[in-house]
């Protein structure tokens, strides 16, 4: 077995008073060494959701369905959502899949710089190291900072050092798979195309990255693959190109098109509340080209351009 | 009078010693749109605060319509407080958690002793595109897109003749972003108003503003 990560149906659902919430329904995607995945959608769609279940991150109140089985060369593949929590902690997360918070400045400690929580987590990762200060510095390094950059407090990092901070954190344990929950958000331009460079050197290297986003441009600049989401499902996967540029969902039409240098004209109408979706497609009441197939739930279908419609283009 | 909103000279941070903005002159004219680039850090946001009277320069003025503004936060007279609105980057720090939505577009209405509040929030939800459901939710019930639509229904309620948007769509997908620029343009064409539109993405505002002015870092 190689390294690899496959989705298949995984399913989120809250239960909140009064209310079931399905935040994640019916997701199957893989995604290996040397491959950059960008997920995207409109926030509430379900992206951070869908992390958080591959990480054990969900709050108690969360039912999962569906399984994501993560191989290694070395044993068995785990099934990320029926793994105890203590052994995703010590085996799986940081060590296998690294995660790059939304907000990274937010979830650094306020209080210490930059290389002490960078050396705190190669002890806890790497225990054994001999010289974690020369280890913490090479992590950096991989993340674009030089070793002066280090002896900052978070306030003092600017939005695109801090993101890099954040990457240095999830590369310590050296894992195969990293998982940026927004990486761009609040990032100008210039720092959003330096970052997402940076994460194409990572898949280039041979490691593989999920980037949930909702920055299109990001998207066509970094990833191999794109997965379009909608009020919680996949409706679309293919190639980045094929995807945005000819796209065969009806809303993936729509997000490229409400692009400002295309047609800058937004969807009509608002996505479906997560708590009472439409039993058909989910995308149907927004939809122009909606017919009364639409009443039924199209399955996610293709080779390696998958799109869930009916009347697809 | 002059149908403009302009910032003369304005020096201003938080720091005397270390201004962020530093003798910047920008004027918006009634009916025009403004954009205003930048990288991170620049001083667009700080400069953006002092144009809505919400921070005090160290130095320069800001006039509205010719008027020299004689003071900021509290004391800025309400008359030229109310004349301008603004939308900031992130709806979820610039709304109460406790107000549903509909207390929250009808906060400046209640504020400024308006008549019919109920019956505006209403053509406001509707302008921005709030179907009525979501007006009675609170803000961790819906999406930042849906927050969003909420604080652009706020800024245009006691109809601002200028408008500050602050990143307002850096959160947001692209179709909420065409979505609430379509609704600020329509406002707009029908009442003239002068908009300043602060963002990091020149396609954006190549494609949105009438011009666009870039501070250097």
């Amino acid at each position: 077995m190689v390294n690899e990560l496959v989705v298949q149906g995984l399913s989120v659902r809250f239960t909140v008073p009064g209310a079931r919430v399905a935040a994640v329904t019916d997701v199957s995607f893989a995604v290996a060494p040397g491959e950059c995945l960008a997920l995207v959608g409109e926030s509430g769609c379900g992206k951070s959701v869908l992390a958080g279940a591959l990480l054990g991150f969900l709050p108690g109140n969360a039912e999962l369905a569906g399984a994501a089985l993560l191989s290694s060369p070395d044993g068995p593949p785990l099934d990320l959502l029926a793994t105890p929590d203590r052994v995703l902690a010590t085996t799986v997360r940081g060590r296998r899949i690294g995660l790059v918070p939304q907000s990274p400045a937010a979830h650094l400690t306020p209080v210490r710089t930059a290389r002490d929580q960078l050396e705190e987590t190669v002890a806890a990762l790497a225990p054994g190291e001999r010289a974690p200060r020369a280890r913490a510095e090479a992590v950096a390094a991989r993340a674009g900072l030089a070793p002066a950059d280090l002896d900052h407090y978070p306030h003092e990092l600017s939005g695109g050092m801090a993101q890099r901070v954040a990457t240095a954190l999830a590369l310590v344990g050296d894992p195969w798979l990293l998982i940026a929950d927004e990486p761009t958000t609040g990032l100008d331009r210039a720092l959003v195309e330096a970052l997402v460079d940076e994460l194409r050197r990572l898949v280039d290297d041979g490691r593989a990255v999920v980037m949930i986003t909702h920055d299109l441009a990001a998207a066509r600049r970094v990833a191999d693959r794109i997965a379009v989401m909608y009020a919680g499902r996949l409706v679309e996967v293919g190639p980045t190109r094929d995807v945005l540029d000819a796209a065969r969902h009806p809303y993936t039409r729509g997000l490229v098109d409400s692009l400002p240098d295309r047609g800058f004209t937004p969807i009509p109408g608002t996505p479906p509340l997560l708590t009472d979706l439409p039993p058909g497609c989910s995308f149907g009441p927004r939809c122009t080209r909606a017919v009364a197939a639409c009443a039924r739930r199209p399955a996610l279908t293709g080779n390696a351009h998958l799109v869930a419609c009916h009347r697809p283009w | 009078m002059v149908s403009a909103w302009a910032a003369e000279q304005v020096v201003a941070g938080y720091d005397r010693r270390h201004p962020v903005v530093d003798g910047i002159d920008i004027t918006v004219r009634a009916g025009e749109t403004v954009g205003l680039t930048g990288p991170s850090g620049c001083g667009k946001s700080t400069l953006a605060r002092v144009l809505c009277l919400l921070h005090r320069p160290f130095a320069g003025t800001v006039r509205v319509d010719g008027r020299a503004v004689p003071g900021y936060r509290h004391r800025a007279p309400r008359e030229l407080r109310t004349r301008i609105g603004v939308v900031f980057q992130q709806p979820r720090l610039s709304v109460d958690p406790r107000m549903t939505l509909r207390r929250t577009v009808a906060e400046p209405l209640r504020a400024a002793r308006s008549p019919g509040v109920d019956a505006r929030v209403e053509e406001l939800a509707d302008l921005v595109g709030l179907t009525p459901d979501l007006l009675d939710r609170r803000p961790h019930e819906v999406s930042d897109g849906q927050l969003q639509r909420a604080c652009l229904a706020r800024a245009l309620a006691l109809r601002p003749a200028y408008l500050v948007c602050d990143e307002m769509t850096t959160m947001l997908d692209a179709s909420t972003t065409a979505a609430l620029v379509a609704v600020i343009a329509a406002y707009q064409a029908d009442t003239g108003a002068g908009i300043l539109a602060i963002s990091h993405d020149t396609t954006l505002l190549t494609r949105w503003a009438d011009r666009i002015s870039a501070v250097r870092g």
